[in-house]
This record gives structure tokens, sequence and C-alpha cells, in this order.
């Protein structure tokens, strides 16, 4: 059993859903209880579809379980494929249906139907939503992509063809990911043969034989249906993720080779703005942020090598929840010279952000609420999803849009570089302390009562105000903290640094002393804590 | 009983009532942790069961999502079902490691999943164990499983749980009320200053807000349901000796006379010192609900199971708004507890228990109806094909009970329509 607050992904029938929603003409027969059809939701209320996922729930009780569910399940598939009429079904159980070993494959196979059934297994007690739409687009790639034959000849074509793999229903930013690559690949000189699972029928899955080869936008949902095409097709498919101008750069090179043309349209082209907004003076204040990047692998590897490498933060995490991409996350961790953080567990994401005190965090929506405990500046930048992740206006995060994408999404979150300067140099003006709220929001302190007397407010800044503390969080493995005492020169001193740093000043300061039993902290101490731990 | 619009010509009390058997779309009981963490402020609630009702808890919450929730899940793995784990010690670790964390949790409900019922694991005997060596912290067990509770029935379902352990009123005390049933705290006051106004002043309410402050129950508590689904509850009481008011729901400005004269009779309260106590209230839901009425009536609406408010809600919309009713769905119809209600329908009201979904929606699609209530899943699609929703869902997170929200809650069915007619895109 594992003590769960937030779970990053759902259950793997989410996964199948996913997939299923994203294509066409495909209807899923899903054993389980009433309660699983909350999962309608995600798809219309998160992402606003416009049609109930093609999804048929049994939703069997539990006078149900001393008759016959199985029954009950045939009854479903039949219904479905009446009412419905799709090119092909998929089947399979949710947690509470695995438990009753009813065989929906076994069950649905029994019913003789005239179209294309394909069983799924999906161990919900081991296995979790994205290998859950990995397995159900391999498992429908397998059934319905035809018999193995040679790679096509491509030589009769005007202009090579290729598929593109991964984006699904709920997917982060898939469908603005798509409109981009497309944009790519055209420039390119590339038809698009089918793109899969989002948008295509099962019927479509059957034409994918007919590409020269794949490109792979999310190995979470796709690698393993692009290794079967290559198997039996003889398919390559690109492994360049294209988040980041140099990813992208990359993607673009992989991507022309695969095809056999030139990448210099693309490549000699206007781009993205990010390299010249990354170089313009103002965004000098980036240079070494610290940065804690957790989410889906892919995102992840991708967000925290554009965060070192095109924004110049300084990567002082980087972790998944995706299980399976253990391997590639902790090799890229290597190359920031940390530790890979591979967990689904909120509580360690949340210890680890701690420990690791960045300046900014990129994450998930748990992340987003962890951040905001600890009065950290945070962007979202992968699955879970909610609401907010499907923005109205057009906002990818692949290709040279994505990347100006990210550059607005890492930057935004932080203290302009100018009002950061200038923040320093006013450091205790009474109308630029801390003890006033944000200027666009009235002015009026974050906690206090509104100032009667606006005179009265004007020399003394109030010592800083409490903003509200973090509910303290027992974790095992927590170090109790003494809190070195502070004498009082250095206290006033303290207090001259900016507010936003100095919090870090603080806990900094009193690490150093702890660490050298340095009894009271004086102005000496606080300084050379500084140079210690200066950049 | 002095309705504040007049009531139907016709005699009222023959429904059409139908039963349907096939795919819902409902929540499972788990869903009511969503609003009852929120009501009792000192207990968590821990969910025994799979990565779905998680996923599931934290879906419905939606956008109330909170730092630091005081509910979870404990994830049944293999592990725990090849018998690798003993589950028993699994659940104890889980605990102790939740408590450790949450010094402040002084009551732990243990909540029963679909995965957990199905492989049997005794949670009444875990919660015994661990009531034991956590005390001070009490630790109950109930069910929120979707194999046999809709939605709203986990409240129901943790209420009854609670009332085992209410304490006992003394069999001399004095006629008690108790008010059965979460209720916005807001709505519970007002309740309070017109039960005091009306001279019953010993009124509790269960859930309290706190753990500590449980009220008690005994051969002299007369109850009153807030709430149209809590039959467990309400057969726990019974078995506590306390005995129900029949009573309408205090859905609107009718709804709500009826269930206070339901009290006002049972404590001999005069009908002077009830006008009075009520007079106010009534007054200003009535000037509430006029500016709704004109947008509401003559509008046909079509409600889809979910929260067994339906019949309460329908009968509102009816007959203080002048609404058409096309058809009642509701997950399950409790006959004695809503038979106040059913007389209050209009005649022939096709009332529908159970559902068969995708029937169900071949008939709202033809009835094309004005305004369809339903859950959170079938709001947008029924939209997108030109159908003005309202989710129901919102119906249990928002006070709307008593005469001061009988405005609020006719503008929650009235705002669909209005911004349908604002919106020029």
């Amino acid at each position: 059993m594992q003590l769960t607050l937030w779970t990053y992904e759902g259950p793997p029938h989410i996964g199948a859903m996913r997939v299923a929603t994203a294509m066409n003409g495909l209807h899923y027969v899903l054993h389980a209880p009433q309660g699983d059809t909350y999962a309608d939701l995600l798809f219309t209320m998160i992402e606003r579809r416009d049609a109930r996922p093609p999804v048929t729930y049994t939703t069997f009780r539990a006078q149900d379980l001393g008759r016959d569910t199985a029954e009950l399940f045939k009854a479903a598939v039949a219904e479905a494929h009446a009412r419905f009429q799709p090119q092909a079904m998929i089947v399979g159980a949710s947690c509470t249906a695995e438990l009753i070993q009813d065989d929906p494959g076994g069950l649905a196979k029994a019913l003789d139907l005239p179209i294309p059934v394909i069983p799924l297994e999906l161990p919900a007690y081991q296995k979790k939503e994205n290998w859950g739409a990995s397995e159900t687009f391999y498992r429908l790639v397998r059934a319905l992509a035809g018999p193995a034959s040679p790679r096509p000849d491509g030589a009769t074509r005007p202009r090579p063809l290729c598929n593109i793999l991964g984006p699904t229903a709920l997917g982060f930013r898939h469908r603005d990911d798509l409109i981009e690559i497309r944009r790519l690949l055209d420039t390119l000189g590339i038809d698009v043969n089918v793109v899969a699972p989002l948008g295509a029928s099962p019927a479509d899955l059957g034409r994918l034989k007919d590409a020269d080869f794949n490109v792979v936008l999310y190995p979470e949902t796709a690698r393993s249906a692009a290794e079967y095409l290559k198997k039996t097709f003889g398919q390559p498919f690109t492994q360049a993720v294209p988040l980041g101008v140099g990813a992208t750069n990359r993607f673009v090179a992989e991507v022309a080779a695969l095809a056999g043309l030139d990448p210099a349209p693309v490549l000699d082209g206007p781009g993205s703005r990010l390299p010249w907004y990354s170089r313009s003076v103002d965004s000098t204040y980036l240079t070494g942020k610290r940065v804690f990047v957790f989410g889906d692998a892919t995102h992840a590897i991708g967000i925290a090598r554009m965060a070192a490498r095109e924004l110049g933060f300084t990567v002082v995490g980087l972790g998944t929840y995706s299980r399976e991409f253990a391997r590639e996350v902790r090799a890229e961790a290597a190359l920031h010279g940390i530790e890979a953080l591979v967990t689904d567990d909120y509580l360690d994401v949340e210890a680890a952000i701690r420990a690791a005190a960045p300046e900014l965090v990129l994450g998930t929506q748990m992340e987003r609420h962890v951040a905001k405990r600890l009065g950290i500046p945070c962007a979202v930048i992968s699955a879970p999803v909610h609401v907010q992740d499907f923005p109205a206006r057009y906002a990818p995060q692949m290709g040279f849009e994505g990347a100006n994408v990210l550059f607005d999404t890492l930057v935004h979150p932080l203290m302009m570089g100018l009002e950061e300067h200038l923040l320093g140099m006013f450091r205790e003006d009474p109308e630029f302390h801390d003890g006033v709220g944000p200027s666009h929001l009235g002015g009026t302190p974050f906690e206090a009562p509104p100032v009667a007397a606006p005179e009265a407010a004007g020399r003394a800044p109030t010592a800083a105000p409490p903003t509200p503390a973090p509910v303290p969080i027992l974790l095992d493995q927590e170090v109790p903290v003494t809190a070195a005492s502070w004498a009082p020169e250095a206290e006033r001193e303290l207090k001259k640094i900016p507010f936003f740093v100095r919090g870090k000043a603080r806990s900094n300061t009193e690490r150093f002393a702890r660490e050298r039993r340095v009894p009271l902290i004086t102005i000496e101490t606080l300084y050379d804590a500084k140079a210690h731990y200066g950049r | 009983m002095n309705a504040p619009v007049p009531p139907p010509a016709a005699p009222c009390g023959s429904i059409d009532l139908h039963q349907e058997h096939g795919q819902r779309a409902v929540f499972c009981g788990l869903t009511g942790i969503v609003w009852l963490h929120r009501k009792i402020q000192d207990a968590f609630f821990l969910v025994v069961g799979s990565r779905t009702c998680a996923h599931l808890i934290q879906s419905a919450a939606g956008v109330m999502i909170f730092a630091e929730p005081r509910f979870a899940t404990a994830i049944i793995d293999e592990r725990d079902l090849a018998g690798i784990a003993d589950a028993n010690e699994e659940l104890d670790r889980v605990v102790t490691r939740l408590i450790e964390r949450r010094p402040d949790i002084k009551l732990l409900f243990l909540v029963g999943s679909c995965p957990s019922e199905v492989i049997k694991l005794d949670l009444s005997r875990a919660a015994q164990r661990l009531s034991g060596r956590l005390a001070p912290v009490r630790v109950l067990n109930y069910s929120g499983s979707g194999i046999e509770t809709t939605f709203t029935q986990g409240e129901d379902a943790c209420l009854a749980a609670l009332v085992p352990e209410l304490p006992r009123a003394p069999a001399e005390a004095a006629p008690s009320l108790l008010v059965v049933g979460a209720l916005a705290d807001v709505v519970e006051d007002q309740f309070l200053r017109i039960f005091a106004a009306m001279g019953i002043a010993d009124v509790r309410f269960l859930p309290a807000r706190r753990a500590g402050a449980m009220p008690p129950v005994g051969r002299n508590t007369r109850y009153l349901l807030a709430q149209p689904f809590l039959a467990d509850t309400a057969r726990a009481l019974d078995e506590r000796g306390a005995r129900r008011l029949a009573a309408p729901f205090p859905l609107g400005a009718e709804g709500t006379t009826g269930w206070l004269r339901a009290a006002a009779e049972a404590f001999g309260v005069s009908d002077d010192a009830f006008a009075a106590a009520t007079a106010a209230g009534r007054a200003r839901a009535e000037t509430a609900l006029a500016l709704h009425r004109e947008k509401l009536a003559g509008k046909r609406v079509f409600f889809f199971p979910d929260s067994q408010l339906e019949v309460p809600l329908a009968r509102f919309l009816a007959r203080e708004l002048g609404a058409t009713l096309v058809e009642v769905g509701t997950p399950y119809l409790h006959r004695a507890h809503l038979a106040a209600e059913i007389e209050w329908l209009p005649p022939g009201t096709r009332v529908t228990e159970g559902q068969s979904l995708d029937d169900q929606m071949d008939r709202c699609r033809a009835a094309r109806p004005d305004l369809t209530i339903c859950g959170l899943g079938l709001a947008n699609p029924l939209e997108a094909e030109g159908l003005s929703t309202k989710w129901s869902i919102e119906l249990l997170f928002t006070p709307v009970q008593g005469y001061e929200q009988a405005g609020d809650l006719a503008e929650l069915f009235a705002r669909p329509l209005r911004r349908r007619a604002m919106l020029e895109v």
C-alpha cells in the first residue's frame, strides 16, 4: 500500500481512454463499476471536448457480483457495437473488474462481431496511465497495421512521407505541438501520411506502413508502437524530441536525414526568438537561476536541457514520475551533475524541492502547489493536466514557436531583471519593501490591516509581515532545524538584503553557522556565508 | 401549506414512474469526501482503494486542489493482492505515517472502495484495532464504493457510521431537534436563528463541524433530514430511538416552510410564533424568486440522475418557478423520505429511477429541453449539441437550502439561460 495524497498518473485504463478518445471510429468497452465513469469529465471538462469519450462502461454493482457480470459485459459489447457501429473495438477491465476476472477479451471474442475486437490487458495494480496509453496504442497498431512487409519504395513519390506518432486526447499541449511539427515538416518538404492516435481511425492505422519513417513526439505513448513498426515494416523513427531550440535543430537534422532532404530551408530560416531574447542584456539576471524540473520523462529531460543550455539556468533538481524512462532521466541528470529523482510520491517530490531550495520550479500542477507553499515561482511544463493547460491561444511547446512559448513560460514567473535591480537599490524604501503588497493589487500589506494614515507608514517600514507560514511537514528523513541565534546587528544587516532573497540568505547563513558550530551569527558570519555560497 | 405560489390546479401525487437499468453515469460515494472533509474540520478521510479512487477524488475535486488536503488514498498494489504484504499491517503502517504527519486530526475515516470490497478487506476490524492504538484519535469506517453507493450515498454511509458513536442523550432529556445532513455553516446559522425565534432552543447538527462536538442522540431526539439521500443514517438514528419528522426538503421557500413547519408542529410552536419566525425569510425569498421566475417560467427542464436531489429540485422548479418538467431522473427514489416531495410534483411527471445512459441521452436530445441538469461528464457534450446545461455537482457545493438561498438556487438554474441569451458568439 502506498499513501497517496495526489497521483501524477491515473490508472492504465485512463491511458487507454486517452488513445480511444483521440481516435475516430474506435469504441472502448470498459468493464468497470459506475464510479469509474468520472473519467468522462477529464475529457469533457478539463480538455473541453464536445462529445463524450467513445467509452461504454458496464457499471456493474454489488448485486451483480452474485449473478453474472460476464453476461453484463457481453450485453454491453453487443449494444455498443449495435449503437455506435465502430470500425474496431477495444475491450478491457478497470481495477475492480480485474479482480473479478471475467476475461473481457474472451467474452468479446465469443460474440464473433464482424469487426476487429482488440483485448487489452492493463494490470491496474502494477501499471499506470502512460503505460496504459502506450500499451493500448501498441496493441492497436499490432492488430490493425497489417502483416509485415518491406519498407515502401519512396522513390516514386514527389515528397517523402512520414507518420506522426504519440499525440493523444488529454495530452499536454499535444494539439498545438502537432500544428507546429506539421508546419516544420511541410517546410522541409515532407508529407504526413497518418497522425496517430490523435485523429486517426482504425482504418488509418492500416496505412501506417505506407510511410518512409515515423516521427515520435511523445516516447511515453508512442515508442513501443514505433519499435513495432520498425521491426515489421523497417520504418526508422526519430529520437530527438523538439523541445527547445537546440533539440528542434537536432530534430530537423534527424528528420531531414531520414527523408534524404537538405535541412537548410528550416535551419537557415527565421527559427525561434529565443536565442536573441536569451542573449539580450536584460536576460543576464537569469544567469545561474537555480531551477528544479519535474514532470514526465520527455518534458523533464527536454526542458532541463533547454533551461541549462538556452536560458543559462542551473538545474539543481531533475526528476520524473515516469519510471519506464528512469534510465534516460538519470543520464540527463548526470549531465547536470546531479542525481535524478524518480518517484511518483508527491511527498518525496515536495521534500526534494525543499532540500534543493530552487529559485524556480518547473513541474506539474502538483509542484505548482508545492512551490506556492514554499513561496517559489513556478511554471507548469508537464502533465498531469489541468483545465489551464488547454489554453484558448496557440501555445505549443515543441518546435521554434514552442521554444518561444517556453521562453515566456520559464521567464515570466521570475521577477523581471530590471525590477530586481531596482528592488536591490531601494531595499527598504517605504513604498518598496516586503511589507507592501504588489502595487498592481493596490499596495496594501499582505496580512496586516490597511494602514490608517499614509504618513504613519512612511518612515519606518514594519518588520517583514508574516506571509502565511507553510504548515510544517514532518517527514521521516527531515533533519531537525536548530537555528543558531542572530546577533542584533547581523539581523539588521540581513534586513538590508532584498526580501526575495532574504529567506535564502538566512537559511544559508544558518546552515553555514550550524556546520561550523558557530553559536552566534554576526555580520562577519553573514558575509562569510555569502562568500561561501556565492555563485 | 401556505405555499407562496398557488398550487397546481390538478391534484398531485400521481407521477409517471419508470425504472431503468443499464449504463450509469454517476460518481461513486467516494466523491462525498470532497465536501465532507470541508465540513468536519478535524477529520481525515483515507480511502483504501486503487489508483482509480485517488484519481477520481482529485479529478472530482477539480479546481479545489488544496495544498494539504485532509483526504488521501492508501493505494492497494499487487503485493497486497498477492498476499506478499499483509494488507492489515500495510494499512497500519500507512495510517501511522498519516497520523504522525497530521497531529491535528481527531477523527479518521477509513473509506472502503470497490477493490477493498471485492477483496473483502475488513475495514471495520481495522478501524477498531486502530482506534485502540491511536487513541484519542477515533477511527471509523464506511464504504464509498461504487458497487454499493452512488455519489451522495457516500455522505449517507459516512453519517451512518457516525451515529453509533454519538453520545447518548439522557432518557429524561427534554426533546431536542437534530438536523441531519451536511449543510453550509452559514445555512446552519440561519436555521438556528429561525428555530430560536420559534422557541426551539436545543438544535444540533449532524455532522458537527468538529469531531469532538458531535450531537447526542436518544429517545427524545426528533430529527429533520436536510438532505434526501440519507436512508441509512435515518435507519441508524431510528435504532438509537430518535424519531424522524416527515417533511419536504428545505429547497426553495415552500420546501423550507414545510420543513420548518414539521419541526414547529413537533415542538408545539403556535401558528403565530411560526408565522412570526418565518415571515421575514419567506418575504425575502419571494422577492428573490420573483426575479428569476420570469426567466424560468414555462422553461422545459430535464434532469439526469445524479445526486438524489433531483425530485425536490424539480418540485421547486415546477411549483415556485413555473418550469415544466420533461423528465426527472434520479439514481434512487426513497419513497418514504420523499413522500411529501412526490406529492408536490405535478401529476404525470415522468420520474426515472436508475439509468440507461445512451437511451436517456436519446430522450433528452429528442425532447430538446431548455435546461438540462446533469453530471460534469455530460454537460459540455450536451452544450455542444445546443442544449443549455447546469452541472449538478454545484448544487452540493453551493449553499442552496433555506429562505436566504432560495434566490441563489433559482439563479443557478437561470444563469445558463441568461448566459446563452447574452453570448453573441
